[in-house]
């Protein structure tokens, strides 16, 4: 069956976009696009674990966007799985959603793994990179044809 | 099972096809919104791209400009390559960017201009400079937004950018100096009080513009995580750890279990765990720079332990100014890939 699971993947990889970073920008205001992307992280079988706020004192500092957070989601049994096979991997998890206001409009982005597979030669651990890319870009694209 | 699967392989083969043709056929305008609108503005009107919909840029803008700057991308300048998208798409997406305007988009010859640099070279340090950067290296940042707000001014792009420089030509670099860009702080080089021989000096030298970007770090080269090993257990690591942290002025945010949030609690592993901490003035500098990088803020280390002890770790920072494509993040990447390093160090000795 492994072998027939290697081709799938081998197949599937020229359709997932080669981007290093997936960004979207939402017509939805900060707080709706918050709900949304949660919302669709839990619809795509992920927990949202945290929600990190960045922005503390970056108004004060007269920068322009106040709404700012890192959700950070991910399965717990898949979590631990990889985080045990390969503890440095750590560094890279839970998976993570940035997400701030540009005025009325709100713009959402995580990182590829693009630049860990050059280190990993593991077909099971190179198909989670895999799937978890394509997890987040249906995250995003959820939030982002949402009106 | 066997039987089916070459039954599953041949519809997975199907789908893809006919996914790849209704890409090919499609819309430009979903293609615009998936790849481009996040940094150029859902109707084209910039971000912390500059913008795209204005008159005199899709009236000067030839389709080969267009297309290669999607070939090319602007190396070191946030703009990234599409490798990834057809020349099918390419065309639909360009096709989009011309709804904008109703002028169609002009042809140029290929055909080198013989201006004078020298005079060139003159006449951009005392009317370009000021924007475009003594070097033509573009304005500090890009575009008009994220950071900045909407009616800032458009930054003035990198002209020495090997991009830019690959995909425009002569012609296309006259016709914009004469024209102008109506909306943006862009002049024509008549109000400026230069004629078309100053253009065809100007262009000259802009051609000769160093375009050398700095020899590329490939991903492959640089290690994504900075590890450490501790001489000490568990609890004594994380303690030293935010002594170390403390001692170079930041401040400890949040100590929590790795699993935290994810197991129910009291079922996390409590072996793993990760430190926040944070700078106001560091996260402030770098979210200045680029927003995006909130997405590694605030700092983090994780500690771990093993069969084999203590391990300590981050994200490796110097991984992230070729992710995000912006040179101008590599001093704080650096900045931040040291004090990494010097923490996790002092710590775990
Ligand atoms: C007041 C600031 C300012 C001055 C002065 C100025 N520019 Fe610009 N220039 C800009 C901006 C801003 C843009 C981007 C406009 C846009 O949004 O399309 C631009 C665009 C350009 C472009 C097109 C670049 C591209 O990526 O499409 C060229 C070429 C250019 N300028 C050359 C010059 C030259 C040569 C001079 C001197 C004669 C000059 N500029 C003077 C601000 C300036
Ligand atoms: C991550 C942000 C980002 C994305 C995504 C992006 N761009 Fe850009 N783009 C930029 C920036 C920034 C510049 C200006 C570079 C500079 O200032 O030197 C630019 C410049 C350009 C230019 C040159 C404009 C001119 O005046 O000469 C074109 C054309 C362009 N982008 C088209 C696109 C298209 C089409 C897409 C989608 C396929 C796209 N860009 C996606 C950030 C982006």
């Amino acid at each position: 069956m492994k072998k027939y699971v290697v081709m799938l993947v081998l197949l599937l990889s020229p359709v997932l976009a080669a981007e290093e970073l997936f960004m979207v920008r939402s017509q939805l205001s900060f707080p709706e696009a918050m709900t949304v992307l949660q919302q669709a992280i839990r619809e795509n079988g992920y927990q949202v674990s945290r929600v990190q706020r960045i922005d503390i004192g970056l108004t004060r500092s007269g920068y322009k966007t106040d709404k700012y957070r890192v959700v950070f989601f991910g399965k717990l049994q898949e979590i631990r799985k990889i985080s045990d096979q390969y503890p440095e991997l750590v560094a890279y998890l839970p998976l993570k959603i940035a997400i701030f206001a540009e005025n009325d409009e709100t713009i959402l982005l995580s990182s590829s793994f693009k630049h860990l597979r050059p280190f990993y030669s593991s077909v099971d651990l190179l198909a989670s990179f895999s799937h978890w890319e394509t997890d987040i870009q249906t995250i995003l694209e959820r939030v982002r044809i949402e009106e | 099972m066997l039987i089916h699967i070459p039954v599953i392989l041949g519809a997975v083969v199907a789908t893809l096809v006919a996914q790849t043709a209704l890409a090919e056929a499609a819309n430009g305008a979903l293609l615009y919104q998936r790849n481009c609108a996040v940094c150029h503005g859902i109707k084209g009107d910039g971000g912390v791209g500059i913008p795209l919909n204005l008159k005199d840029f899709l009236a000067v803008a030839s389709d080969n400009y267009l297309r290669a700057t999607l070939r090319e991308g602007r190396p070191g300048r946030v703009m990234p390559a599409f490798p990834g998208l057809s020349s099918g798409q390419v065309s639909a997406i360009i096709g989009h960017l011309r709804s904008w305007s109703d002028t169609e988009g002009p042809t140029y010859p290929a055909e080198t201009l013989n201006g004078q640099p020298e005079r060139g070279k003159t006449l951009f340090a005392s009317h370009c400079a000021a924007c475009h950067g003594d070097k033509g290296q573009g304005g500090v940042g890009t575009g008009v937004t994220f950071s900045r707000p909407r009616d800032a001014p458009v930054e003035a792009p990198a002209l020495d950018n090997p991009g830019f420089q690959a995909s425009v030509s002569d012609a296309m670099l006259k016709a914009t100096l004469l024209r102008g860009r109506e909306g943006t702080p862009m002049p024509s080089i008549g109000t400026l009080g230069l004629d078309e021989r100053d253009a065809d000096d100007l262009v000259t030298y802009l051609r000769q513009l160093n375009t050398a970007t700095k020899p590329e770090e490939t991903a492959a080269g640089l290690e994504p995580v900075i590890q450490f090993e501790s001489s000490y257990d568990l609890e004594q690591t994380l303690e030293n750890l935010k002594q170390a942290v403390v001692g170079r002025n930041f401040r400890v945010i949040r100590e929590q279990y790795f699993e935290q949030g994810l197991a129910a609690a009291g079922e996390e592993n409590p072996r793993r765990i990760m430190l926040y901490f944070c700078n106001f003035a560091f996260l402030d500098e770098a979210l200045a720079i680029d927003p995006r990088v909130g997405l590694f803020l605030p700092c983090r280390i994780t500690l771990v332990e093993t069969e084999q002890g203590v391990q300590v770790m981050s994200i490796n920072p110097k991984n992230l100014s070729q992710l995000f494509n912006n040179q101008a993040l590599d001093k704080a990447c650096q900045q931040m890939h040291d004090l990494y390093e010097e923490i996790m160090e002092e710590a775990t000795l």
